[in-house]
């Protein structure tokens, strides 16, 4: 089938198995391994992009439904100011171990940015509560999260 | 390799519902994960969310209409939905992640027909009807007839979820959605329950509506339980006697999560919950 969609702010179109998922769209047949996959099933984050603006898990989600559609993934960032704003604050407030979680959270948590900018250390914290990190804790991720959305908005920043 | 159907209105869709081993996709997390587990393996998918007339909430004159394919994340923040139907708000707050509340969908959670599904209890007290269409037309069912069993459902072949209507509430009421789970996201209950109260002017509760999940093989009600609030003031003393009868009533199993008398305790104090703690009545 062929898929034709804005991926990172680029006109693409792709031949692909429509009920292939899009996490392995991504990393396997588009070379873009900044997403990951973790649980597979809807349980960590790991392997979240921004569809429309706004947050989807790419395993649960099928090629076929990319269609049309406007995908931003971590590789995105220079395009997108939030996640750019994000991507920085989690390396200065200490956010990233490993990494391997950091793009999920980033995604998510400019999903959150995107639907209630005025949010609070609490909001934050539930906004993220579907991300696992198994090695950072979460304190530091926080505190980048809220470091970044005080950027944006012209506040203090750390 | 599966083919994907993505129907842009009804009318495509309904050539598509012949072929019996199909399946729907709304939001793609119940099923998807079950394709995973192995414990479903249909021959194509045929996707419904680009499918306007089923998603979004409407207002009528007593009632509210919300379509199937509208997400959790969509219902959340609706005014509608928060200023009229707090208690179904509630549980979707508690529902997954927000990751899953972008995704999932109500029509979804309705079709899983999971005994722990979180909007159900509250659909079930705020006495929803579900709208079942076919390309012959269309069916109404409340929502308990609907659901039969654990994933067990009413829906026959060729027919979708188009919608639920729910009368909206007038007058003084309560609402009450609370899960008890292990931990607050991605926990699936070891039980919860949703409450309604109607209450008179004077302060008399009118009526009383209770639903538990995760206590049974689907969503539990307790008749006897409400009849007995009925007419009365409240105070603890009824509420407990509420809770004594619905304890005796629910029917939970024990598993990994928690054990059958625990789940039955916690069903009861739910109930005493609404008295006098986090009370709107006093
Ligand atoms: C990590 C994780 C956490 C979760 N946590 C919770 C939770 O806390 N509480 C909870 O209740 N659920 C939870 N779920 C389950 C799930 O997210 C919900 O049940 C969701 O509402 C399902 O909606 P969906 O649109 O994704 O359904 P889908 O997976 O698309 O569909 C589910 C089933 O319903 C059928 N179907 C869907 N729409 C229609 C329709 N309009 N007409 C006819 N049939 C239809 C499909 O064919 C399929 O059989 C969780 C799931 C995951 C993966
Ligand atoms: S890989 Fe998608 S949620 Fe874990
Ligand atoms: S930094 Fe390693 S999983 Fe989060």
């Amino acid at each position: 089938m062929e898929i034709r969609f804005v991926l990172n702010g680029k006109e693409t179109q792709v031949s692909t198995a429509p009920d292939r998922r899009v996490v392995d769209l991504l990393r396997e047949d588009l070379g873009l391994t900044g997403t990951k996959e973790g649980c597979g099933s809807g349980e960590c984050g790991a392997c979240a992009v921004l569809v429309n603006g706004e947050s989807r898990l790419s395993c649960l989600m099928l090629a076929a439904q990319l269609d049309g559609k406007a995908l931003t993934t971590i590789e995105g960032a220079p395009e997108d100011g939030r996640l750019q704003a994000l991507q920085e604050a989690f390396v200065r407030c200490g956010a990233v171990q490993c990494g391997f979680c950091s793009p999920g959270m980033i995604i998510a948590a400019a999903d959150l940015l995107g639907a209630r900018p005025d949010t609070g250390r609490e909001a934050i914290r539930e906004g993220l509560s579907g991300n696992l990190c198994r090695c950072t804790g979460y304190a530091k991720i926080v505190d980048a999260v809220q470091a970044a959305f005080e950027k944006l908005q012209g506040g203090p920043t750390p | 390799m599966r083919e994907v159907f993505s129907p842009e209105s009804l009318e495509a869709l309904w050539p598509l519902l012949e072929a019996p081993s199909w399946a729907l996709l709304a939001g793609g997390t119940d099923l998807l994960v079950k394709m995973r587990a192995g414990r479903s393996d249909p021959a194509a998918f045929i996707c419904l969310e680009r499918i306007a007339e089923l998603r979004g909430v409407r207002e009528g004159e007593t009632d509210l209409w919300i379509g199937a394919c509208t997400s959790h994340a969509e219902l959340i923040c609706h005014p509608l939905v928060e200023r009229h139907l707090p208690v179904l708000h509630q549980a979707l707050r508690t529902l997954g992640s927000p990751l899953i509340r972008r995704m999932g969908t109500l029509g979804g959670n309705i079709c899983t027909a999971s005994p722990a599904g979180d909007t159900l209890p509250p659909l079930y007290v705020l006495d929803a009807v579900l709208e079942l269409r076919s390309q012959s037309g269309m069916r109404r069912v409340p929502i308990g007839e609907f659901i039969t069993g654990p994933g067990r459902t009413g829906l026959e072949q060729g027919e979708i979820l188009a919608g639920v209507r729910v009368e909206k509430p007038g007058g003084r009421q309560v609402h009450h959605f609370e899960k008890v789970g292990q931990r607050k996201a991605m926990a699936i209950g070891v039980a919860s329950m949703a409450a309604l109260l109607r209450l008179s002017v004077d302060g008399e509760i009118f009526s009383a509506r209770f639903a538990w999940g995760s206590v049974g093989p689907t969503v539990m009600t307790c008749a006897p339980a409400e009849a007995l609030l009925a007419g009365k003031r409240p105070s603890r003393g009824v509420f407990e006697q509420a809770a004594a009868v619905a304890m005796a009533a629910v029917a939970p199993i024990d598993d990994v999560r928690a054990s059958a008398e625990y789940r039955r305790r916690v069903s009861g104090n739910l109930l005493l919950r609404l008295f006098p703690e986090g009370s709107t009545l006093t």
